[in-house]
């Protein structure tokens, strides 16, 4: 047999499918070493998304947006996808849309870590690059400011506004949890970037398990090392978010999150990123105060994208 | 005399001031005039102990202070220098 004779369709050992059928059904890791305290009847687990193709939870968000798009007839006409990011949906949307011949345009603020700069160049992405002063909100008033000048050039996927967001995570990171976890969570926890995590999962937790607990947590000021996570009051709140929906949101400080990556990293095996951390001290934190529950979280992903945070590593 | 670049989560607490004048030789002697102008900046700024709090990033030009000699950095009169956010959601 040649090689030109091999019919990939009939392979009974190997997927074929494209990345896109690769998002989602990510691990869900219990966390046991870090939780000594905790009373024997709880456990915490953590959705393991740095699984997804693209690294992060965003592949879900991403992913949706654009075959929406693509279904609305807003995508795969010839415009590019325009959007802000912090980096980890913009890594996302690059991905898709290499794969899928969708050009992607991104704004972001300039002090967007080095790792993830390279990636989105790697994968072929127009980056804008906005003042580092402004933050997450500048790259978002930029990107409206193009897609305003531009409308013929861009499709603005506008992450924050898009219902494509929160819908994602309920439909996959919701049932998955649900039957990861044979019914039985009790609490689920979320940090607020977009809030789409906290919004989709939330929502069909509650649905489907009317007494399950849905919480959130944000940093615990305005200028924060939290990176890819809101402090709602200070910032420009996203329209998918609903305030009302999971109550005040706990407050995480930097430090706390900071000392939290390493103890997974040393204690649980986990190389993970600040987002996780502050999970996993707000999971904690639930579960410290239950006699007993099965609290869930996200872990968004995994450390590689910011090796060069000395402050995180190196504690400087 | 140099000049402290606030960003926005931090100009809550300069008055709404984008940028403030401070005086100093190094990165350390303008974040104490910082705070002595603006005292409710400090908690964000500094630890109990009165260290700089790990993730706070100031740079000097093109270069974080971490790269150079740290809050013992000098600075010039008129240079300026920018307190950079993290990075929020999505």
């Amino acid at each position: 047999m040649t090689l030109l004779d091999f019919r990939l369709t009939e392979s009974k050992f190997l997927s074929l499918d494209g990345l896109p059928a690769h998002v989602g059904n990510t691990p869900l890791l219990p966390l046991r070493r870090l939780s000594p305290g905790l009373s024997p009847r709880t456990q915490i687990f953590a959705k393991a998304e740095w699984f997804n193709p693209g690294g992060s939870v965003k592949d879900r968000p991403a992913l949706n947006i654009i075959q929406t798009a693509i279904r609305n007839g807003d995508l795969g006409n010839g415009k590019r996808l325009l959007d802000s990011t912090s980096g980890n949906m913009g890594i996302s949307y690059a991905t898709f849309g290499a794969a899928l011949g969708i050009p992607v345009t991104l704004a972001l603020p300039a002090s967007a870590s080095p790792e993830r700069i390279s990636i989105l160049k790697a994968l072929g992405a127009e980056l804008i690059l906005t003042d580092p002063l402004e933050g997450s909100d500048g790259a978002i008033l930029k990107a409206r400011e193009l897609a305003a000048e531009r409308p013929d050039l861009y499709w603005y996927a506008n992450q924050y506004n898009n219902q494509a967001n929160w819908q994602a995570h309920y439909l996959s990171t919701g049932p998955e949890i649900l039957c990861q976890t044979n019914e039985q969570v009790t609490h689920f926890i979320a940090g607020l970037g977009t809030s789409g995590t906290l919004m989709g999962t939330g929502r069909y937790l509650r649905e489907q398990l009317p007494n399950v607990k849905v919480l959130a947590f944000q940093p615990d000021a305005p200028f924060h090392g939290l990176e890819g996570l809101k402090h709602m009051p200070s910032a420009i709140k996203p329209g998918i978010y609903d305030e009302s929906f999971a109550g005040d949101p706990l407050p995480v400080k930097t430090e706390a999150a900071h000392e939290m990556v390493l103890r997974l990293a040393r204690e649980e095996g986990l190389f993970v990123g600040i987002s996780s951390g502050a999970a996993a001290v707000a999971a904690l934190q639930v579960a410290s105060e239950l006699e007993e529950g099965v609290v869930v979280t996200v872990f968004p992903d995994a450390g590689y994208k910011y090796l060069s945070d000395k402050a995180l590593w190196e504690g400087k | 005399m140099p000049v402290l670049r606030i960003p926005t989560p931090l100009r809550a607490y300069t008055n709404g001031q984008a940028e403030v004048t401070v005086s100093g030789a190094n990165i350390s002697e303008a974040l104490v005039d910082l705070t002595s102008q603006y005292p409710t900046i400090k908690p964000h700024l500094f630890n109990d102990d009165g260290g700089l709090r790990p993730f706070v990033n100031l740079f000097v030009g093109e270069h974080n202070i971490k790269d150079l000699q740290g809050v013992d950095t000098p600075i010039k009169d008129g240079e300026k220098i920018m307190i950079i956010p993290s990075i929020a959601g999505g």
